[in-house]
C-alpha cells in the first residue's frame, strides 16, 4: 500500500529529527555534567554563572562556538579538513537510529542491528584520522597515527566479547537481545552465569573498550591536551571543533546504550516491574556518569600502557571468555 | 493514463537507488585513480567501498553490506592510511609527472577492455536468474560455511593464522639486540 510506505517514511524522518535533537541535547548537557561532576568530586561548584546552577552554560557555549570564525590554516587539505567533522558526526547519529529505546520506541529495527552499529562506528576512525591528517600539523598527525593504533587494538577485544555474547543470544537483533533478558536482574546477560562464568568480566572488558573506542580518558590519547595540545582537533575552530565534541559525546551515549542493551537488560526493570523507556534512560545515564567518573579518577595512560593493556591483558582475557563460552554453549 | 502504477513507481525508485550506488562506486574509483594526493586516493577508495556496500544492500544481502563497511572501510582503508602516514606523513603533492605516453596507453587499454567486456555481456547467453534458496540470513551463512564450504573455511583460517605468525616473525626479528 502506498500509504503505509508514506507513513513509514514520515515516521522515520520524525524519528531522525528527534534523534538529532537527542544527540545535541546529550552533547550539551553531558558537557555540563563533565564540568559539574569533577567539581563535586573536588569540592568546587563548577559553572554557576549562566542560569540557575549553571544550567544555561551549554547554551552560552553553543552560542560562543557558533559565533567564532571558521579558520582554515595554510597548508591544510581544505576539502578533507572540512569533510572530516561532518563525517565524524553522521555515523554516530546513524548508530542512534538503530538503538531500541523501549518496547515501542526505536527508529528502525533491523535484524543485524548489533553488526550495523559497529560497522557505522568504524567510519568514525577513518574520519577522525582524516581530520588529523588534513590539518597539516605535526601534533595532529601524531594524534591521527594514535587513533588508528588505539582503535585497532581495542576493536579486537570488543568484537571478541560481542562474538561470545552473540553465541549465547543466537541473534544480532538488539530488540530480541533485550527481550531475552526480561524478568529481573538475575536474567541480565551480565549475570548470565549459565552461559559463561566470566560474564561480569566480559562486561568490564566491554566498558574499558568502549572508553577507548570513544577516545575517553584515561584513553584520550587522540586529544591528550598536555602533550598534543588538542591532538586531531588542534587546528579546528568554532563549530568544526564543536562537531568533534558532539561526536565524542554521542559516541559515549551510543556505547552506553549498547552496553545497557547487551548486558543490563535494556528497558527491563531490575525486579521485573514496569518496564519502559525510563529504565533504559536510567541505565544509560548511570553508565554515562560512570564514564565521566572514570575520566576524573584515573590519569591519562601513556600510549604504550594503553597498547600493552589491550594486547597483553584484554585480548587474552577476551579469548579465554570466548573459549569458555563456546565450551559451555556446546555442553549445556 | 496519467496515473503511475505502484509497480512502476517502485521500479523507478529501485533503478534510481541502483544508479546512485553504482555512481558512487564509479566516482570513488575514479577519485582513487586520478587524485594527486595519496590520502585523497584512499578516501576515494573508501567511497567506492561504501557504494559497493550499498549495492550489496540493494541486492538483499545486508550481512555482506555491513561486513563490507566494517572490514573494507573500517579496517583496510584505515590500515592503508596508517601505512601512508608512517611512510610519508606530509608529502607535498607527490609530483607525479603525467607521462603522456603511459597515460594514453593506459586509457587505450582500459577502453579496449571495457569494449570487450560490453561485447561479451551483450553476446553471452544468460542463465535464468538464480532462485534464492534461502533468506541469506546469518544462520544460513554460518551453516553453509561450516557444512558445505567447511574445507575452504578451514583453509582460509589456516592462511590467516600463518599470516599472523609471519607478521610476528618479521616484526620480532628487528627487535633483537645487536650482538
Amino acid at each position: 500500500m502506498p500509504h503505509d510506505w508514506l507513513w513509514e517514511t514520515v515516521r522515520l524522518l520524525l524519528y531522525l529529527v528527534g534523534l538529532i535533537g537527542f544527540a545535541a541535547f546529550n552533547a550539551a548537557y553531558l558537557s555540563l555534567l563533565e564540568r559539574k561532576e569533577p567539581a563535586w568530586f573536588q569540592l568546587r561548584r563548577g559553572p554557576t554563572e549562566a542560569g540557575p546552577l549553571g544550567l544555561l552554560q551549554p547554551v552560552a557555549d553553543g552560542i560562543k562556538l557558533l559565533g567564532k570564525q571558521l579558520l582554515v590554516q595554510g597548508g591544510a587539505d581544505v576539502l578533507l579538513f572540512k569533510i572530516a567533522p561532518v563525517a565524524v558526526v553522521i555515523p554516530s547519529i546513524m548508530c542512534l537510529v538503530l538503538i531500541p529505546f523501549s518496547e515501542t520506541m526505536g527508529a528502525r529495527d533491523i535484524s543485524l542491528g548489533l553488526l550495523a552499529v559497529y560497522s557505522f562506528a568504524a567510519i568514525n576512525v577513518l574520519a577522525t584520522m582524516l581530520g588529523g591528517w588534513a590539518s597539516h600539523n605535526k601534533y595532529s598527525s601524531i594524534a591521527a597515527a594514535r587513533v588508528v593504533a588505539q582503535n585497532i587494538a581495542y576493536e579486537i577485544p570488543l568484537l571478541l566479547v560481542i562474538i561470545a555474547l552473540v553465541m549465547v543470544t543466537h541473534t544480532f537483533d538488539l530488540r530480541e537481545i533485550v527481550a531475552q533478558q526480561a524478568g529481573g536482574f538475575w536474567n541480565w546477560n551480565v549475570l548470565r552465569f549459565g552461559a559463561s562464568p566470566l560474564m561480569p568480566l566480559a562486561f568490564l572488558i566491554y566498558f574499558i573498550c568502549m572508553l577507548a573506542e570513544a577516545n575517553r580518558a584515561p584513553f584520550d590519547m587522540v586529544e591528550a591536551e598536555s602533550e598534543l595540545i588538542a591532538g586531531a582537533f588542534t587546528e579546528y575552530s568554532g563549530m568544526g571543533f564543536g562537531l568533534f565534541f558532539i561526536a565524542e559525546y554521542v559516541n559515549v551515549v551510543v556505547g552506553s546504550s549498547i552496553g545497557a542493551v547487551l548486558f543490563l537488560g535494556g528497558w527491563h526493570c531490575p525486579f521485573g516491574l514496569l518496564p519502559g523507556l525510563h529504565w533504559f534512560l536510567i541505565k544509560l545515564y548511570l553508565l554515562c556518569f560512570a564514564v565521566i567518573w572514570v575520566r576524573w579518577t584515573f590519569p591519562r595512560t601513556q600510549i604504550y600502557g594503553l597498547l600493552n593493556l589491550s594486547w597483553k591483558v584484554l585480548i587474552p582475557l577476551a579469548l579465554a571468555h570466548l573459549i569458555v563460552t563456546a565450551v559451555t554453549v556446546k555442553l549445556v | 493514463m496519467s496515473a503511475v502504477s505502484p509497480q512502476d513507481a517502485a521500479q523507478a525508485a529501485a533503478a534510481l537507488i541502483f544508479a546512485g550506488f553504482a555512481g558512487l562506486t564509479v566516482f570513488g574509483a575514479i577519485v582513487a585513480a586520478v587524485a594527486r594526493r595519496l590520502v585523497r586516493c584512499v578516501c576515494g577508495l573508501a567511497l567506492s567501498f561504501m557504494g559497493l556496500a550499498g549495492l550489496y544492500y540493494f541486492l538483499h544481502s545486508p550481512f555482506l553490506a555491513l561486513m563490507q563497511v566494517l572490514i573494507y572501510v573500517g579496517a583496510i582503508c584505515v590500515v592503508i592510511m596508517f601505512a601512508l602516514m608512517l611512510a610519508e606523513p606530509h608529502e607535498e603533492q607527490i609530483s607525479r609527472r603525467r607521462e603522456l605516453l603511459g597515460g594514453a596507453a593506459g586509457l587505450l587499454l582500459a577502453g579496449a577492455f571495457a569494449v570487450a567486456l560490453i561485447l561479451l555481456v551483450g553476446r553471452a547467453s544468460w542463465m535464468p536468474p538464480a532462485v534464492q534458496t534461502n533468506g541469506g540470513t546469518v544462520q544460513d551463512l554460518g551453516r553453509a560455511l561450516l557444512n558445505r564450504y567447511g574445507f575452504a573455511f578451514e583453509l582460509i583460517s589456516a592462511l590467516l593464522l600463518l599470516a599472523i605468525i609471519g607478521a610476528l616473525v618479521v616484526a620480532r626479528s628487528g627487535r633483537r639486540p645487536k650482538p
